[in-house]
């Protein structure tokens, strides 16, 4: 009588670029870090703009993780995810116009709670609009990509008109909370307190999302269905349902994006969330459609080196994260950390 | 026994424009494991996805443990109680053995007894628990798919070729599982192409053709039987 094997596999030695692959993205990102230390003479700006490219990525990685497991989900392309950034941005910095009074102050408590309430505000807005969103314009163009982007990209028009009636066609100037104004000084490098905080929002995004990711049930759920929805359906999960609850929170982090984004360039308009999407597709595609991680490292690598060839070289800043994206795609075509598909 | 767990009558599914099942009559009794046999292409799984709802049947009717489920969604006639092996796995590779087996335990918590159970029948998956089951080799992967229908207990086990490309010894693996779950009174619907297997699991059988059953009777029969096996399969099935 046979069984199946039982003895432990010996593991032929793997070559080395193989062992090395998982960490390729993270070494790309180790190595771009240091070749802006390299590149940029003095030390004090080398830490300056390397803080304000984290924060940056940082910001584009809340505005773009949910579009990433959105399509990775579903296989839904929404051009109109820009829309939940400016709805986001517009909601949260009324807020924080409501609530002057404690902006204003000098108390780094009410600047942050003043910022908390501008946050929820928001978040619960596009959440909300995403499950409209999702029910009105997604639902019916299921499985049909030509149709999904003319949609979502109509959707996004409508939005965006929605904004200019409510709150005029003007930009909305923004100061930032005061005790996050100004920068305070670092190893003689002056580091904005806003980008900072930034960087610690949009590291506990990530951490959380992760978290939430590997470790609970509904993680488990929306990572396998990334892989194989119909699989998840035949074990019993409503694949559905999870999947608008993830567009839900994908729309709810564009609009938290929204309102740091505001913050962050101390304006609004109405086409805010339009003229970032480009930056947020160039991360979820070379992070790996579907991959959360791949989408952070991303964004991270898209907001150091724009502000590293800013610095050094600011007539081929614009066209440098495209350059980044072709040369990503020809290492790996389909993304730094590609997802599986069955079938 | 008394009412069969499944029961197809006239399903007709199309898959695009092409008419792949033509009218199913199939009864699977409680208990007992029915083989669903056919050659190549005659609609053996899209029979299987179409009890579970991953195709639709377009015209009759199957009952699933007295009740109508030809329109329910997918995931509700999952946790009616059946428990699916696809014919391509559906392994998730991005997961670890672990999770995979957590996923699919979708009533609560893993039982550790069973798990134990699972453990005893493929020892594999206990070394390889908490590495990524995209390293897992074919047979392992095979292992997997079928503990993780098993990981709870299901009124109705639908396996769609669980030996498909392995080698001997692990067929036999299979087979000891699949020979254990059926020892614990369990129903299923089982596609098997290798004969020997089928002959030895077997209590029923049912062989289709054309998006048909044409035939369906005891095993015994259809294993002692040379020319019907002739007849319905084109091919004399080695009987030794
Ligand atoms: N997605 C699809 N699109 C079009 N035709 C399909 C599709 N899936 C299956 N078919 C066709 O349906 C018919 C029945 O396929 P099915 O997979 O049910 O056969 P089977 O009996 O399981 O065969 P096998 O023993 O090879 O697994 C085949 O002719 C096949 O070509
Ligand atoms: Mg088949």
């Amino acid at each position: 009588m046979t069984s199946s094997p039982d003895h432990l596999p010996t593991m032929a030695r793997s070559s080395l670029s193989d062992r090395l692959a998982p960490y390729g993205p993270i070494l790309i990102l180790v190595l771009l870090v240091v070749f802006g230390f390299l590149a940029i003479p003095s030390m004090s700006s080398w830490l300056t703009l390397t803080v304000s490219g984290l924060a940056m990525g940082m910001m584009i990685f809340i505005m773009a993780s949910g579009l990433t497991l959105v399509f990775g989900l579903m296989d839904v392309i929404n051009f109109g995810h820009g829309a939940f950034v400016s709805v986001g941005a517009f909601v949260g910095v009324s807020f924080l116009l409501l609530l002057q009074h404690m902006t204003g102050a000098p108390s780094l408590l009410l600047n942050l709670t003043a910022l908390l309430v501008a946050i929820i505000g928001a978040m619960l807005a596009t959440g909300i609009m995403g499950w409209a969103f999702e029910r009105v314009i997604v639902k019916p163009v299921y499985g049909a990509h030509l149709k999904q982007i003319l949609v979502t990209m109509g959707g996004l028009i409508v939005v965006e008109q929605l904004i200019i009636v409510l709150w005029g066609p003007e930009e909305i100037y923004i100061t930032r909370p005061e005790a996050l104004k100004g920068a305070i000084t670092f190893a003689g490098a002056a580091l904005e307190k806003y980008r900072l905080v930034a960087v610690g929002i949009g590291l506990v995004i990530f951490l959380l999302m992760r978290w939430i990711l590997r470790h609970t049930k509904i993680g488990l759920i929306v990572r396998a269905g990334v892989e194989n929805g119909e699989m998840v359906e035949a074990l019993g999960y409503r694949l559905r349902l999870v999947f608008v609850g993830v567009f839900m929170a994908g729309s709810a982090l564009a609009g938290l994006g929204g309102v740091l984004w505001g913050l962050y360039q101390e304006v609004i308009t109405a086409h805010m969330g339009n003229e970032v999407m480009i930056l947020i597709f160039i991360v979820v595609i070379i992070g790996g459609l579907g991959s959360v991680e791949g989408c952070f490292i991303g964004a991270l690598l898209v907001g150091l080196l724009q502000n590293y060839v800013a610095f050094l070289e600011p007539k081929v800043a614009l066209i440098s994260n495209i350059g980044l994206m072709v040369a990503i795609l020809m290492w790996r075509p389909m993304g730094m950390i590609p997802v599986v598909k069955a079938k | 026994m008394a009412d069969p767990i499944l029961t197809l009558s006239g399903v007709k599914t199309n898959i695009a424009q092409y008419h792949i099942l033509q009218g199913v009559d199939l009864d699977v009794p409680r208990g007992q494991v029915t083989m669903l046999l056919g050659r190549n292409g005659v609609g053996k799984t899209t029979t299987l996805r179409s009890v579970i709802g991953l195709w639709r049947a377009h015209e009759g009717t199957i009952l699933f443990d007295g009740e109508d489920i030809t329109r329910r969604p997918t995931p509700a006639i999952a946790r009616m109680g059946i428990g699916f092996v696809p014919e391509d796995m559906g392994i998730f590779s991005d997961l670890t053995v672990e999770e995979n087996m957590t996923l699919a335990a979708v009533s609560g918590p893993v039982d550790s007894a069973r798990l134990d159970w699972l453990f005893s029948v493929f020892p594999p998956l206990k070394t390889f628990w908490k590495g990524y089951a995209g390293t897992l080799s074919g047979g392992q992967k095979q292992m997997l798919c079928i503990a993780r229908a098993m990981i709870e207990e299901r009124k109705l086990y639908l396996i769609d070729e669980p030996t498909k490309g392995l080698a001997p010894a692990i067929i036999s693996t299979m087979a000891r599982a699949l020979r254990e779950l059926k020892a614990q009174g369990a129903s299923i619907l089982l596609v098997e192409q290798n004969f020997a297997v089928a002959r030895a699991l077997g209590d029923g059988a049912a062989v289709m053709d054309d998006g048909r059953i044409i035939w369906a009777g005891a095993m015994r029969e259809l294993a002692t039987d040379k020319d019907l096996q002739e007849r319905l399969m084109g091919l004399s099935l080695e009987a030794s």
